[in-house]
């Protein structure tokens, strides 16, 4: 399974590079949302994967041997909350611009570099 | 009326403004304390380890050569600072001044007494930084600042290639103490990075002493205020060059590579210059252009890698600072008391200003090599050496005898044009002598100039003489005296005066055609505009095209640098495959299956929804997998994240455009394919190390006992990593506030 989580990572972070390429809002957006999911499974995998045995100590137990590797969970579950955060933050970004420019395409939006359409 | 006066006086600085002219004059005193021991031969040195791992000391070592800049660097300071703290009187502006100057005083006098090349190095840029706010000190002017930079930018250029010249010199010698470079023999000389050594070095000295093709900065830098031309182009700074070449001459010295360069460009400059001296009729300025000539003449003379000649050029070192300083600081006396220094304007001041015109008479005839100035005892030595050099004599005494016959003929301009022969005439209703803080500098250093040249005897054993020493390894091997007998110096020194007195009286013709001509001589100056011109031109383009306004090229380019950092890193570390313990089940490929498909749905949408229902589908089927492997918690986050986040793109769907197909772009697909295959492997070499999991034990093994939870991913995040846990939330509350701003903002312009 780790080498599919691999490959799976691979495909993640080419189609959402590819999406946010594209230049337009919303593809950006989907794209950014793959991305931080790879990240994800990237940190998860590389606590390696137990399989179906939660880091739960049993009532009564002081210790527990065998779980999965508690670590990268506690990190992945703030990364998806933080990801989550930035994607609603970027989301609202593109409905913003959206509403002051009048575009979705990227390479139209020069309001923070004027001088730049006479090249473009 | 008379509160004007009182403000005036209320300005004025008060008794402390001698004070750096004070304490520069008891550091001239202490100096001269180690003229005994140093003229006996030792060489007094102080070292502290500032990086000794790296072999970086601050070290300082005061020999002969070392010692005679020290003192003319603190002597001339201590009359520069008495001079401007009164030409500066009721300037407010003077203790910025005055410290800049002590400040460079101090650079100066590091880069002369350090031993250690990074030592000598930091003093070096200290003079440069210091004399670019010197020059531009007027820098309401934007021709000052222009100068200032132009000093900056050529001095700063050569402080590099120096510090490159340098460090190779430090490792071809496995030492960074210049006097055990010095002790070497012919170390650099038989390295093959002799030549690189040679030109950075070189490069360093020539741009600082303003030889061609470098000479142009040092003019322009004339937009200095009087007393700081007089300090950093007579005595000083301009001699930073000369003295390196001076202080590394032992180590680099007599190859054909150093003669063929150090003589020819000395030569060059020298008589190029002092053509142009002619030309001026602005007496400073003027200065400036013999000023190259004297750093010329030293140059070629250490050039010829002969010892009379490094004899010579020492001589000359001292005779030029007199002279020169005086002159310099004695233009301001004549500008203070007439109100012009540009001589068309002033003539016959004679009468009015006596004390000036006697001190600019002798500091002339010491720049004229008349008889019994030092200065004569000076030419007398140079030609004493050219009569024995093995390297080109017939060229060097013809470039030195053009040369100083024209220095006789600008001696000549500033001695008598401002004074004598015509009626007298000045900007100033009633010229008249300045006050003693300005003349008392200038006499003592005109009066030193004919003092040393009656009477050498002092001078040559205690300072000439170990300068010679520190330089060419040898005893003093002539002897100065005002009368050789009749000797081929006298005669050439005769001739010089012949020479020097027709050019005089043809000067207003000579000055004429050179103001005809000027326009038609090639310039380096118009090197160093093309280049900055050409360097601000190709920055304009880089920046334009890097930053070229267009979002998709900033993300390729991060995209693909991304993809590169990663690839180096892949082909740089040592590959090993993983061993998997787990072999794929039904429910990896179905979970893998899963995602890859939504994959290409959201790749191929045409419609929004199908696009956000396929993110979904990729969000449940990484929770499957959350839940699969034993992250139960993660899993309900992600669970409620993707429902969350399709709400919400739901909501926006409703507002934005249509979602529009996403259209094939090669480019993007290649730098997309190369980043995932990236991380793919990546991934994979991470998996086939070794995973350290003391830290987890650590949380297994405490998070009861210690914490009191049984969920450990829980504990981690509440208790142990609790104040991160803390910031993240933070994160989130302010990505809301921002969200919350962003939608409520007033419109901006309709669609």
């Amino acid at each position: 399974m780790e080498i599919m989580l691999a490959v799976l990572a691979g495909f993640l972070v080419s189609a959402g590079a590819y999406l946010m390429m594209s230049g337009k809002t919303l593809p950006y957006l989907f794209g950014l949302t793959m991305i931080s999911n790879a990240a994800n499974i990237i940190i998860f995998c590389a606590g390696r994967l137990t399989f179906g045995a939660p880091p739960l100590i049993p009532e009564g137990e002081k210790y527990i041997e065998g779980a999965a590797n508690a670590l990268p969970q506690a990190l992945v579950l703030t990364a998806i909350v933080i990801g989550f955060g930035l994607l609603v933050f970027a989301l609202t970004l593109a409905y913003r611009s959206w509403f002051v420019l009048g575009t979705v395409e990227m390479d139209d939006m020069h309001e923070s570099e004027p001088g730049t359409e006479v090249i473009s | 009326m008379e509160a004007a006066v009182i403000q005036t006086v209320t300005r004025d600085a008060g008794l402390w403004r001698f004070i750096p002219a004070t304490i520069a004059a008891l550091v001239t005193i202490w100096f001269a304390g180690f003229i005994g021991p140093v003229s006996e031969g030792h060489a007094p040195e102080y070292i502290y380890q500032w990086a000794p791992t790296i072999g970086v000391q601050l070290a300082f070592r005061l020999d002969g050569l070392s010692l005679a800049f020290a003192l003319l660097i603190c002597g001339i300071g201590a009359m520069v600072l008495l001079y401007a703290a009164t030409y500066f009187r009721s300037d407010r502006r003077l203790l910025s001044l005055q410290l800049t100057l002590v400040v460079f005083a101090i650079s100066m006098l590091g880069l002369t007494t350090a031993d250690d090349i990074v030592t000598l190095f930091i003093f070096w840029e200290g003079t440069t930084i210091t004399s670019w706010l010197l020059v531009g000190f007027d820098h309401e002017k934007e021709t000052s600042r222009a100068a200032a930079l132009q000093a900056l930018l050529v001095t700063g250029f050569g402080g590099l290639a120096l510090l490159a010249g340098l460090l190779i010199m430090g490792e071809v010698a496995n030492t960074y103490r210049i006097s055990e470079m010095n002790a070497l023999g012919d170390v650099f000389r038989d390295s093959p990075l002799y030549v690189a050594i040679f030109i950075l070095v070189m490069l360093g000295c020539f741009t600082k002493s303003a030889q061609w093709p470098f000479h142009f900065w040092l003019p322009g830098a004339m937009a200095a205020p009087t007393p700081v031309s007089a300090y950093l182009h007579s005595a000083t700074m301009v001699k930073a060059g000369v003295y390196l070449i001076a202080r590394l001459y032992p180590s680099l010295s007599g190859t054909e590579l150093w003669m063929w360069t150090l003589v020819p460009v000395g030569a060059f400059t020298m008589v190029l210059t002092s053509v142009w001296a002619m030309r001026q009729t602005d007496l400073k300025l003027m200065l400036a252009f013999t000023t190259v000539m004297g750093l010329s003449m030293i140059t070629m003379l250490l050039g010829t890698s002969n010892e009379i000649a490094v004899a010579a050029a020492m001589t000359f070192i001292l005779i030029h600072a007199f002279y020169k300083a005086a002159l310099f600081l004695s233009v301001g006396m004549i500008e203070k008391g007439s109100g012009s220094r540009d001589y068309p304007n002033i003539a016959g001041l004679a009468r009015a200003m006596p004390l000036t015109a006697t001190v600019v008479m002798l500091a002339a005839l010491s720049m004229a090599g008349m008889i019994p100035t030092f200065g004569f005892l000076g030419k007398e030595v140079i030609y004493e050496s050219t009569g024995h050099l093995h390297f080109a004599p017939v060229a060097v005494t013809v470039a030195a005898f053009a040369a100083n016959a024209l220095m006789f003929a600008c001696a000549c301009m500033i001695a008598f044009r401002p004074f004598f022969f015509r009626a007298q005439m000045a900007p100033k209703d009633r010229p008249a002598d300045p006050g003693w803080g300005l003349w008392l500098g200038p006499v003592i250093l005109a009066v030193l100039g004919i003092a040393f040249g009656v009477f050498p005897g002092w001078l040559e054993h205690h300072i000439i003489a170990p300068m010679v020493l520190a330089v060419a390894g040898v005893e003093m091997p002539v002897h100065l005296a005002l009368w050789h007998g009749i000797t081929r110096p006298l005669i050439l020194s005769l001739a010089t005066f012949a020479l020097g007195a027709l050019l005089y009286l043809g000067l207003d013709r000579i000055r004429e055609t050179l103001f005809r001509i000027e326009d038609d001589v090639p310039r380096t100056e118009a090197w160093y505009d093309a280049f900055l011109r050409a360097t601000s031109i190709s920055a304009r383009r880089a920046s334009l095209y890097l930053q070229d306004g267009n979002m998709t090229s900033y993300l390729r380019r991060t995209f693909f640098a991304l993809a590169a950092v990663i690839w180096v890193a892949l082909f740089r570390g040592t590959m090993t495959w993983p061993q998997f313990s787990l072999s794929p089940e039904l429910i990896d490929w179905t979970i893998f299956a899963i995602i890859t498909a939504s994959l290409v749905v959201i790749l191929r949408a045409r419609s929004r929804l199908t696009a956000i229902t396929a993110l979904g589908g990729v969000g449940a089927g990484i929770a499957t997998i959350f839940v699969v492997y034993g992250a139960v918690d993660v899993a309900m986050t992600q669970l409620f994240v993707e429902i969350l986040v399709v709400i919400f793109l739901a909501i926006a769907m409703v507002h934005l455009p249509r979602y529009g197909h996403v259209p094939f772009v090669r480019l993007n697909a290649l730098i997309a394919v190369i980043l995932g295959v990236g991380v793919t492997t990546t991934m994979l070499m991470v998996l086939g190390t070794d995973l350290d999991l003391s830290l987890t034990e650590f949380f297994e093994a405490n998070s009861a006992p210690v914490a009191l939870g049984r969920n450990i991913v829980n504990v981690i995040l509440v208790d142990f990593r609790g104040f991160d846990t803390m910031g993240e939330t933070a994160v989130i509350l302010f990505a809301a506030v921002a969200a919350y701003a962003a939608l409520k903002a007033g419109r901006g312009v309709s669609k």
